[in-house]
């Protein structure tokens, strides 16, 4: 295997510095490989993740590192070496899009293939468009035509050009889910025959869900973690990723006791008199955790329930009910206070209002640590 | 009307030669991340403030036969520069440089950065990415630096004066024309031109002014 998938395999080790007027200093520092598919760097925002697109795309220049794809340099500071940006053949398609507002959609997707002989130009314009399915909308500007189609315009003016590495910074930011899912079909049927990597950032835990094949995660300039969606999404190991993972309660807490033989310990967490229980982590009874909770992960009960097999049942009080687009957001008062999402139906049916006491539910494998 | 003639073959030189000598000026002073690009930026809008008649006398002493260019243009062409239609051309370029060069600067800078990135990662140079990205965008700023310096020259009198002097048909211009008949009592003809030229620099400045707007503007969605 090892031949083929190296052949195109984008390798980068960067190391930026950047001394702004703004108040800490900020360090990019990483190494990341990226084979053919969809690799999702992920982070929250100021994590560095533009910043090390642009320096592959050889819009930013690292202090120090190398870059290369499929064995080609593309940038190495101890041999000098870095390939101006129009020699790269990297594609990138920016958080803006980017397209030429004074060109029709037909002159921006042409705008890459100047080398090429009229008819050829045209011939693979109309098939590029037509594999993203905007076709009709080739003598439209930019700025008569919706957002999703933008979006698959920006990517058909990337791919046409056949490069070798594909970059996209949150391209589908603000789209709905379904119109997202079906650019991502067309991404993915398009690289299927191609096999180029595509490095795809986002911050948002839906997009990692619906795309990875593999995670890249960073945090203030360093890689956290990499590997499966699952693996590094559900074991966050830094606060900043935790809260950016989608894990609303973000709890200090101190280690009770340790039951090796249940793979479990009991926790308090933070002042009060709130003990739940938590997978075994590295640590010992006296020493301070943080225990990160999924808002989506907690049930919520009227009576205290029995017969459950989750571990944790907490009495606590709500203190606020909140919609938010097709979700109620609820925070409960326990001692410490919980986030909890739950549907508008829920709300109706168990006739849920603030200062209503509850039952939180919590399995005990909800429970992750972070370090 | 020989002289209004004459000042229009100025300002239609001047600002043909102002946009092709303005346009590398501006573009690297609007993208240029030099440290010391302050003082090319003084330099350039020097003529704002500098009273003409400095400007002339700088401009006169350089172009004259003891001159650094005087001597360059005599060993060249064979005749002098000063109290010549080129040399009203030559100080006419440098007296309206600002006025070319500031608003493509302006437009120049207010093109999206990203632009210009997603047009060197789909392979493409400074110089294409200028004319096919940067120099359509900035149409307003273009037209508008043509439409000032033509209009800032037809205006000027103190610069023509003191390197052009008042020879009817090769440096007479309209402006000084006008202080001319004023001086020997043509009221009458002094206010046709006068007029001409009010009524010119009015069209000129309502046209800058509706290109800004960006009442025409070509691309926009409807």
């Amino acid at each position: 295997m090892g031949g083929e998938v190296n052949a195109t395999m984008l390798i980068a080790r960067i190391r930026k510095e950047r001394r702004g007027a703004g108040a800490s200093p900020f360090v990019l520092d990483v190494s990341i490989e990226v084979p053919p598919g969809i690799t999702i760097l992920f982070g929250a925002s100021g994590a560095g993740k533009s910043t090390l697109l642009d320096c592959v795309a050889g819009l930013a220049r690292p202090h120090e590192g190398q870059i290369t794809s499929g064995g080609d340099v593309l940038f190495d500071s101890a041999a000098r070496v870095n390939v101006p940006t129009p020699k790269r053949r990297i594609a990138y398609v920016f958080q803006t899009l980017a397209l030429f507002p004074h060109l029709s959609v037909e002159q921006n997707v042409a705008y890459g293939l100047k080398d090429l002989p009229e008819t050829e130009k045209r011939e693979r314009v109309q098939a590029i468009l037509k594999a993203f399915r905007v076709d009709k909308l080739r003598n439209q500007k930019p700025g008569e035509i919706s957002g999703g189609e933008r979006q698959r315009i920006a990517l058909a003016r990337s791919l046409v050009t056949e490069p070798r590495v594909l970059l996209l910074d949150e391209p589908l930011t603000g789209l709905d889910a379904e119109l997202k899912a079906s650019i991502v079909d067309d991404l993915r049927a398009w690289n299927a025959a191609k096999g180029i990597p595509i490095l795809y950032v986002t911050h948002t835990r839906d997009e990692v869900d619906a795309l990875g094949e593999r995670v890249i995660a960073l945090d203030n300039g360093r890689v956290v973690s990499a590997g499966a969606p699952m693996e590094v999404l559900n074991a966050p190991r830094r606060k900043k990723l935790a809260q950016a993972a989608g894990f609303e309660n973000l709890l200090k807490a101190t280690v009770l006791d340790l039951r090796e033989a249940d793979g479990v310990m009991r926790v308090r967490l933070g002042d009060s008199a709130c003990e739940i229980e938590v997978p075994l982590g590295y640590a010992a009874a006296g020493s301070r955790v943080q225990v990160a909770i999924r808002a989506g992960d907690i049930l919520l009960a009227t009576d205290r329930p029995r017969g459950l097999s989750a571990r944790n049942v907490i009495e606590g009080r709500i203190l606020s009910l909140e919609q938010r687009g097709t979700m109620v957001v609820a925070r409960v008062d326990c001692g410490v206070t919980f986030i909890v999402y739950i549907t508008p139906g829920a709300v109706r049916t168990l006739k849920l209002s603030a200062g209503r006491p509850v039952w939180l539910v919590l399995k005990t494998h909800s429970c992750h640590l972070v370090d | 009307m020989e002289s209004l003639w004459l000042s229009m073959k100025l300002a239609t030189c001047v600002a043909a030669i102002l946009l092709v000598v303005g346009m590398p000026v501006a573009y690297w002073l609007a993208y240029s991340t030099w440290r010391w690009k302050f003082l090319l930026e003084s330099i350039v809008a020097l003529p704002l403030v500098l009273p003409p008649t400095v400007l002339g006398f700088y401009t006169l002493v350089a172009i004259g036969p003891r001159g650094p260019l005087g001597k360059l243009w005599i060993a060249l062409f064979g005749h002098g520069l000063a109290f010549t239609f080129g040399g009203l051309i030559l100080a006419s370029v440098l007296y309206s440089f600002p006025f070319a060069v500031q608003p493509l600067i302006v437009s120049f800078e207010g093109v999206d950065r990203r632009l210009l990135d997603a047009s060197a990662v789909l392979g493409s140079g400074g110089l294409r990415t200028f004319w096919r990205v940067i120099l359509p965008l900035s149409l307003p700023g273009v037209v508008t630096a043509a439409v000032l310096s033509f209009a800032h020259t037809l205006g000027e009198f103190g610069v023509v004066l003191m390197v052009g002097g008042n020879l009817a048909g090769i440096t007479r211009t309209v402006s000084i024309d006008i202080y001319d008949r004023v001086q020997s009592l043509e009221y009458g003809a002094a206010n046709r031109m006068a007029l001409v030229l009010l009524v010119i620099s009015f069209a000129v400045l309502s046209f800058v002014y509706a290109v800004n707007r960006r009442v025409w503007t070509p691309w926009a969605a409807k």
